[in-house]
């Protein structure tokens, strides 16, 4: 069966007066119909780059430079203007981070809802506000029938989020990019908009690529994970493999510096170091300036990929599974 | 919502009384009435009578507050150089100014909100950058100096439009109206672009740089990101936004397009109040220059409020919560 996402080789550049960054660098992952894809990394690891550039949203000069992303077996990565326009919302559905500036403080839900139903799908007004009421009533708005009249400012954080999602679910999309969607909530919130998020999909096979840093989302909604370092995926298997044995050192050191109760009163790991800048990568393995593991070779070019280690981890090294113990 | 427009009517009727009382205190330097109304041929006695009969020998709060009773009336008093009612003659001169006022006010909204957003939603092209440029010399320029190089270019130089005066007007009640004919019309251009001009560069660049940063704002990628229509996001999203911060600014000036109409009336000979106020503080009428100081004042103040107003229209996050809850 085709994978709903397809992205292959996918590589971002933005070119500037110092010479090309290269934000996104040679990625490549699958996303079947109803999967959840959990993407995590630390902040410029390049993971909303890549969620930006499927939905093609990439800020200029921002552009990408090869590579290919399929959507249900078609390729979307060359799609300009208008056709690319079509595909926002309708195939591609997005939530940000921040429900409090993602939703238009002067325009009443109900009509950002309805904007969005009459952009993409061939339906009436009438019928658009029903299903917008629908809609809403979908992802747990009480009293929906009069909130649809409501403006952004009268809900809730936790509120305006589900309101978002409704948004980006309204086209019925096969895909949504989910950038953050927790990040700016409560943590008492938290668990109810991914569950709410996780319900919907799996209702209705979308696909999402779920895009956070938090390891606890990940463990808690996605199937599969991507682990990503300074724009190159470093490790991508099922979320128990990666999450209980990781083969690249960098995930283990991402495991190890995340708090978990079962862990008692340890001190967290810290992974030394910063992520390089994009303008200064070392040579071979991005993170080898920073890993316990490093060795002579890790400087090779070219660098590690995800066939060195089990077609799971790009390291030359991999942490072998009676290392973890 | 009531209790909030009694409560800015009370505040504008205050601030009348302080640009009134203000007014009537300048007055006294402005210089002396009687050395006009009165010829060559005065004794001191006909000078003290008269100034007794028009009250000047009293202080003038006394004065300020004898013209309040007349205005809270209608009565604005005699002017002491035509010897008509105040109230009529301004009444006269009134569609001049508000007639002008409307076309430059209209032409800077209009044309300054559309290069504004023009000139921000192609921010690098070419053309907005030669807008932009452009829209320096309205910004830096005085209006008298751009209404001299109008009439310059397209009364002496073209021949094309009239340098002076209204043209043919046409009465309808008690309104004398320009826009009915054709030489009214011709001769409305001149005048209401050099009115209009500073305000239109003005209200361009603000709603250029106010739609820069709502462009930039994550309601309006997320609005890309569902697959609107880019005509519907830079119009129905992000205008609508600009405009909040922007109707201020152009309700203030929209007040000064009608006060500073005395510069561009000069230069026009455009008969208005505004040549009318010039004229009147050449001879120290102060009944007609009060008349018009407050007249001034009410459509500022009155403009001010129709702006708080439209802020309730445009921004629901203003109104009382009546829906509320969680």
């Amino acid at each position: 069966m085709t994978p709903t996402l397809s992205i292959h080789n996918l590589t971002v550049d933005i070119p500037t007066r110092h010479g090309t960054l290269r934000p996104v660098q040679d990625v490549s992952y699958d996303i079947a119909q109803g999967e959840i894809l959990g993407v995590v990394g630390e902040s410029g690891a390049g993971k909303s780059m890549a969620g930006n550039a499927v939905i093609g949203l990439l800020n200029p000069p921002a552009h990408i430079a090869s590579g290919e992303i399929h959507l249900n077996g078609t390729r979307i990565d060359h799609l300009q203007g208008d056709d690319m326009r079509r595909l926002r919302g309708k195939h591609i559905g997005m939530v940000f981070q921040d429900p409090l500036t993602s939703l238009n403080p002067l325009l009443k839900i109900g009509d950002q809802l309805t904007e969005t139903m009459l952009a993409h799908l061939d339906i009436s007004q009438s019928d658009a506000r029903k299903r917008a009421i629908a809609a809403l009533e979908e992802v747990g708005i009480p009293g929906a029938a009069q909130r649809v009249d409501s403006y952004p400012h009268q809900f809730s954080g936790g509120m305006r989020q589900r309101v978002v999602i409704a948004l980006a679910l309204c086209a019925e999309p096969s895909l949504i990019i989910a950038d953050e969607p927790t990040t700016a909530l409560d943590v008492s919130v938290q668990a109810q908009i991914i569950a709410l998020l996780k319900r919907l999909c799996r209702d209705r096979g979308t696909a999402v690529m779920l895009i956070t840093h938090d390891m606890g989302v990940i463990a808690e909604a996605a199937d599969r994970v991507a682990v990503m370092y300074a724009g190159q995926l470093a490790e991508l298997g099922p979320v128990r493999d990666v999450l209980t044995v990781p083969l690249h050192p960098y995930t283990d050191g991402l495991m190890g510096s995340t708090p978990l109760a079962s862990r008692g009163k340890a001190r967290l790991h810290q992974i030394p170091g910063a992520m390089p800048r994009l303008d200064t990568l070392p040579d071979g393995c991005a993170f080898h300036p920073r890993c316990p593991r490093a060795q002579a070779d890790c400087t090779r070019n070219p660098g590690p990929t995800l066939a060195d280690a089990q077609g799971r981890a790009a390291c030359f090294h991999p942490l072998l599974r009676e290392d973890v113990a | 919502m009531l209790a909030y427009i009694i409560q800015r009517i009370g505040q504008s009727a205050l601030v009348l009384l302080i640009v009134g009382l203000v007014a009537f205190s300048m007055f006294r330097f402005v210089g002396d009435p009687i050395d006009n109304m009165l010829g060559q041929e005065r004794t001191q006695e006909d000078i003290d009578r008269l100034r007794g009969q028009l009250g000047l020998d009293q202080p003038f709060v006394m004065q300020y507050v004898k013209f309040l009773g007349g205005a809270v009336q209608g009565n604005f008093g005699v002017s002491y150089r035509q010897g008509r009612p105040v109230s009529e003659i301004l009444l006269e001169r009134a569609p001049a100014t508000l007639e002008l006022a409307a076309v430059s006010g209209f032409l800077a909204i209009s044309i300054g909100i559309g290069l504004g957003v023009f000139t921000a939603i192609r921010r690098n092209g070419i053309t907005a950058n030669v807008i932009m440029s452009a829209s320096l010399i309205g910004v830096s320029l005085p209006t008298f100096l751009i209404g001299i190089l109008l009439i310059y270019l397209f009364s002496v130089e073209l021949g094309w439009l009239p340098s002076f005066g209204r043209g043919e007007t046409v009465k309808i009640g008690n309104w004398s109206t320009g826009f009915l004919t054709e030489t009214g019309l011709k001769a409305l251009i001149l005048p209401s672009i050099t009115l209009g001009l500073y305000q239109m560069t003005l209200i361009m660049r603000l709603v250029r740089s106010e739609m820069l940063e709502v462009l930039r704002q994550d309601y309006i990628r997320f609005a890309r990101a569902r697959g609107l229509r880019e005509r519907a996001v830079n119009f129905r999203h992000a205008l609508k936004n600009t405009l909040v911060p922007v109707i201020t600014v152009t309700g203030l000036q929209l007040g000064s397009i009608i006060a500073f109409a005395i510069i561009t009336e000069t230069v026009f000979q455009w008969p208005g109040v505004g040549l009318l106020f010039i004229n009147a503080i050449q001879f120290v009428d102060i009944p007609v220059m009060a008349a018009y100081l407050m007249l001034i004042s009410v459509m500022f103040v009155g403009i001010n409020l129709i702006v708080d107003l439209l802020y309730f229209a445009i921004d629901p996050r203003l109104r009382v919560d009546r829906t509320g809850g969680h």
